[in-house]
């Protein structure tokens, strides 16, 4: 069954000047995790707010959880967590005094809301925290405390506005063991980010949209193999760069490229680590040493420039 | 009913922030506090009211109306403020009544005029203020100031709502506030204006309030050209009415623009 449905959403800003949505249609299976993947001003957010029933479309069919958004909103309020693109819990109030609001606001009653506040923030990793005012956190317990706020009621359906933008390695990789858990427990999710590798990790299906349309959609093994995957690159002395082609062309099965003037070698490779663990072990043994060495991860750049032809210029983020 | 029960708690939330801020308590106050200090020592030697009991008796009520008038900047600037973070949408995501936050919110910056009205009334009363009109009457002046606070609070909202920025709030806010509570018989009585002015003065809801508060403090009016008319003879009445206009305008308006909002 699909739990998010959206047909041929048309949303237009500035009276039409703006074309946010041009006819985006996409769907989610329930129980799965659907990754919208596009670049700042690609329409990510307008979807996640119609979809949220934040926002009325101009035209397009919307449907959560069997719900029309359109015509149920305060249905479909009932069944869902949104946790925008910037956290919005309250700054001024403590990390606990936001959750027992909301709590209180989802109908909790008091005493069940303390409860569904305590745990939450123990979940999350915010006991210690909880007495301060937000303004006092992090930008990883902020985006921590706002999904903790969007999941008070166990919602069927989980929207989740780019989760991890802005925050720093650490709190990306604390977010994304949180969002895994949650997956665990069967919700239905849709999140948008700006980040192939994040889809890769978190999402079962990609869509990726460009100017409001899905360009391209598929599991993140189809996506890659469009863009030719991870490529290794190691860099040598010029004294052995032909015995270091000879490793890399063993090990990738393919013939790597050779830039000269950087003396790096490159090559695409299938098996990640693996192949960069065989590499330095084969340089190792023939008493070559690697000067620099890595895998390059496509990116959502790479993914642009394959499926368009144009990169992901930047656009101002207005939204 | 649940709607009830969300608008209080999100009238809740706004007594909360006062005690996690107190400096919007404190400021809140102080500036009421200052003007009644220095309206009382800079003009009260210079106004003749004709009264007993000197200039401070006709300034508390006008300054109590300006005070409650500028409710209008204090929920309009909150409400940006909230639409900036996002938490408006947080809110509007929620399976409550769409009502609660707006209502909710001005109900809370009703609440927070009872205090900073009493804490004025105190400063007043230091500086020479006596009321005499009756301990009933005095009570409904101070729920028609609560009122008058409460109806402009929904101007406010809708102000809030519209606006980009909470910059933009705080100017619009005062724009119009500013020019409202000076041309008016809050701080002086009118007939020594133009005669022009007199009559905006006459009509202006400001002035009715004042009128009417003063009416029931217990004082006279002074009228210039306008004596006569109908909000000089009916203040009371007329504000009253401003109000009820007011509210019927304003709170449909920003409703149906907080459901709306970003579309
Ligand atoms: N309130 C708005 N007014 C005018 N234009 C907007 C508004 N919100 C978004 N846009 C425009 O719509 C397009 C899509 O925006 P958005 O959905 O925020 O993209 P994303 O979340 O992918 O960065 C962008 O070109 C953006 O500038
Ligand atoms: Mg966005």
């Amino acid at each position: 069954m699909k739990t998010v449905i959206a047909e041929e959403l048309v949303k237009t800003y500035d009276k039409g000047k703006v074309r946010a949505l041009d006819n985006l249609s996409l769907d989610v299976e329930e129980g799965t995790v659907l990754g919208v993947l596009g670049p700042n001003g690609a329409g990510k957010t307008t979807t996640v707010r119609i979809l949220s029933t934040l926002l009325r479309p101009d035209s397009g069919r919307a449907m959560v959880a069997g719900i029309d958004v359109i015509k149920h909103p305060d249905k479909v309020r009932e069944v869902i967590g949104l946790s925008g693109q910037y956290a919005a819990v309250d700054e001024i109030l403590t990390g606990y005094d936001n959750l027992l609001m909301f709590g209180q606001l989802y109908h909790l009653g008091k005493k069940n809301a303390v409860t569904r506040a305590n745990e939450l923030l123990e979940r999350f990793n915010l006991t210690e925290a909880a007495k301060r005012p937000i303004k006092t956190y992090s930008g990883g317990m902020r985006r921590r405390l706002d999904l903790a706020a969007s999941l008070i009621v166990k919602p069927k359906v989980l929207f989740l506005d780019e989760p991890t933008t802005g925050l720093d390695p650490r709190g990306r990789q604390e977010m994304w063991g949180v969002i895994q858990e949650l997956v665990k427990g069967g919700v239905t999710l849709l999140l948008t980010t700006q980040y192939l590798e994040e889809a890769d990790q978190l999402a079962d299906e990609i869509a990726v949209i460009d100017t409001g349309k899905v360009i391209a959609r598929g599991t993140s093994d189809v996506l890659k193999k469009q863009v030719g995957g991870e490529r290794l690159e190691v860099v040598v002395e010029s004294a052995h760069i032909a015995k270091t082609m000879q490793i890399v062309a063993a090990v990738s099965g393919l013939t790597p490229t050779l830039d000269e003037g950087l003396r790096m070698i490159s090559a695409p490779v299938s098996t990640g680590s693996k192949a960069l663990f065989e590499v330095l072990k084969n340089l190792d043994d023939a008493g070559i040493h690697a000067l620099d060495v890595g895998l390059k991860r496509p990116s959502l750049d790479d993914v642009f420039l394959s499926l368009t032809g144009h990169s992901a210029e930047k656009k101002e983020d207005v939204a | 009913m649940s709607a009830i029960g969300d608008i209080t708690i999100i009238t809740q939330r706004q007594l909360r922030l006062l005690t996690r801020v107190p400096e919007v308590l404190i400021f809140s106050t102080i500036q009421p506090v200052m003007f009644v200090l220095l309206f009382r020592y800079v003009f009260g030697g210079s106004i003749d009211t004709g009264q007993p009991g000197g200039y401070v008796q006709l300034l508390m009520p006008g300054i109590f109306v300006q005070t409650v008038a500028f409710t209008l900047a204090g929920t309009a600037s909150g409400l940006a403020e909230d639409m900036k973070k996002g938490l408006i949408d947080r809110f509007r995501s929620l399976p409550i009544s769409q009502s609660a936050l707006v209502v909710g919110r001005t109900l809370g910056d009703s609440l927070l005029n009872i205090v900073v009205l009493a804490v004025m009334g105190i400063a007043g009363y230091v500086v020479g203020w006596r009321p005499s009109g009756g301990l009933l009457n005095v009570a409904l002046g101070f729920l028609f100031l609560l009122l008058f606070g409460y109806a402009l609070s929904w101007v406010g909202v809708l102000v809030g709502l519209s606006a980009s920025d909470a910059r933009v709030v705080q100017n619009v806010s005062f724009i119009v506030t500013f020019p409202l509570t000076f041309l008016s018989n809050a701080f002086a009585p009118t007939t020594g204006m133009p005669r022009a002015l007199q009559y905006f003065a006459e009509w202006n809801p400001v002035s009715t309030m004042v009128a009417a508060c003063r009416e029931l403090f217990g004082l006279e009016n002074q009228f210039g050209a306008t004596a006569g008319s109908f909000p000089s003879e009916n203040p009371l009445i007329t504000s009253i009415l401003y109000m009820v206009i007011i509210m019927v305008i304003f709170v449909p308006l920003s409703l149906r623009r907080y459901k709306r909002s970003a579309d």
